[in-house]
């Protein structure tokens, strides 16, 4: 490759292949956020009803939260069944990533709801499960929305990382392009990537404030 | 379940030798031995300062509060033996801030209790109407919108609006006019006045404002610290000699002009 190569001849030249690592990483992320979802919510859910497990289930999320992306990856691979190197290990990293924003916003947005609403929805009559269902779910929907997009941001900025454990994706020009000292492979992943993650936070966005309820 | 509203013609409510308190170290106590009965169709007033423990007692007729000590029964039936739901599905609540569903529309709002009760679209439908109707907002207007496009006064109407909608027997009402401005409060007074007296519903009403109890009770109970010192018809109730009602009632003297 001619280190003259500019970064727009690289990029129509490999149009295929960046277009199929986009398609690769955000496969990766909606995977993984179908899952963080299909967890996060039906627990953030569970742990309104029993406030004794509010703490532990939300200082687990955190504690994931908290560790660098490239060391939660690093732990990951010697763990029999869910690691080891490619993409199930970097979904399972990317699961425990986006799990806190999207339980985390999900037992805000239904605890805080004005309390005369739900005081007016007990005394009228309607049971623990009507509550939950008609009333603070969707009240909280526009927070947890906002969890999943802040989730989604950052799923697509830590896929990118899982490249390094094999999983594939835009990461694996980035890194790359250091390796190789490229700009234009870098770009190749970078522009991409940042693309996904404007797209994703507009389009999230639009529907967060459509839900929304004043 | 069945479509029936759960209280049937033996309306009352009765508190016996009823205490509550909040289970912590302190235990302390809310309302003590309260005893207390409230026939069919009376307007009955729970006055007195904050904290005097006015809404513990209205929480404890819908089983929202279970007493500590003694029994509420509500038509001969204590509240620990009630289905609880069935119970508050046949007690109207209306409350300061009104509660209403924001995501809900005026016309879902008042419908709540008949959908939570699997009344069919068009009784319902209809019923809305009556009720939009009843509290004075016209139902072509009003039954589209959310309860974020009305003013206080409209959000109270329909609050009123709501606990009226499966017909119940018992009306309870924590100082429902109280956030209001005071031409408003005073237009909502009158005019439930008339509705009250029009419903003949058994009503519990909660307030601070004399002027309101006077206004609107048949009969005033005053409560101080968590007990009751004094209970009497209105007329009655002004010449009682008695501290806390004559905090009262000397509260009402402060404007001068000012008549009850």
């Amino acid at each position: 490759m001619s280190p003259q190569l500019t970064t727009w001849s690289f990029f129509s030249e490999h149009r295929d292949e960046i277009l199929g690592a986009t398609l690769d990483h955000l496969a990766l992320v909606v995977i993984s956020m179908l899952i963080a979802i299909l967890i996060g919510v039906p627990l953030g859910m569970f742990i309104v009803q029993r406030p004794a497990l509010r703490t532990i289930a939300l200082g687990i999320a955190s504690i994931f939260q908290t560790i660098p992306s490239l060391a939660l990856f690093g732990f990951l691979i010697p763990i029999p069944f869910i690691g080891g190197i490619g993409k199930r290990t970097a979904i399972v990293a990317l699961v425990l990533y986006a799990l806190l924003p999207i339980l985390r916003n999900t037992y805000v947005g239904l605890t805080g709801i004005d309390p005369a609403v739900l005081e007016a929805a007990e005394a009228m009559g309607m049971t623990r499960a009507q509550i939950l269902f008609r009333v603070r779910f969707p009240l909280a929907l526009a927070v947890i929305l906002a969890g999943i997009r802040t989730a989604t941001i950052i799923t697509i900025g830590v896929a990118t990382i899982a490249a390094a454990i094999g999983a594939g994706g835009l990461g694996t020009f980035i890194f790359r392009g250091v390796a190789l000292v490229s700009d234009a492979l870098i770009l190749a992943g970078a522009i991409p990537a940042a693309l996904l993650a404007l797209v994703a936070d507009f389009l999230l966005g639009l529907l967060e404030r459509r839900l929304k309820i004043s | 379940m069945n479509t029936k509203t759960a209280l049937s013609s033996k309306r009352n409510i009765e508190f016996r030798e009823v205490s509550f308190h909040i289970n912590d170290i302190l235990k302390r106590l809310i309302v003590s031995a309260i005893s207390l009965e409230v026939p069919e169709g009376e307007t009955l007033v729970l006055l007195g300062r904050s904290g005097s423990g006015k809404t513990t007692l209205l929480k404890l007729i819908n089983g929202m509060l279970l007493p500590t000590e003694g029994e509420v029964l509500i038509q001969e039936r204590s509240t620990r033996d009630w289905d609880l739901i069935r119970l508050r599905r046949g007690i109207g609540y209306v409350i300061q801030d009104a509660g209403l569903f924001p995501h809900y529309t005026v016309a879902e709002n008042v419908a709540l209790v008949p959908n939570l009760e699997g009344w069919d679209a068009r009784r319902t439908a209809v019923r809305v109407g009556e009720l939009l109707t009843l509290v004075g907002l016209d139902p072509t207007e009003f039954a589209g919108r959310r309860p974020r496009e009305l003013s206080g006064g409209q959000r109270q109407r329909i609050g009123v609006a709501r606990a009226l909608a499966a017909d119940p027997t018992i009306l309870l009402m924590d100082e429902p006019f109280g956030a209001l401005d005071p031409v408003t409060r005073a237009e909502l007074q009158r005019e439930f006045s008339a509705l009250a007296r029009r419903l003949g519903k058994t009503i519990v009403f909660v307030t601070h404002d004399l002027r309101e109890a006077l206004l609107l009770a048949s009969r005033i109970v005053l409560l101080e610290a968590g007990r009751i010192v004094a209970s009497a018809p209105p007329q009655e109730f002004l010449r009682l000699d008695h501290p806390e009602v004559r905090a009262f009632t000397s509260s009402l003297n402060v404007m001068p002009g000012a008549s009850a």
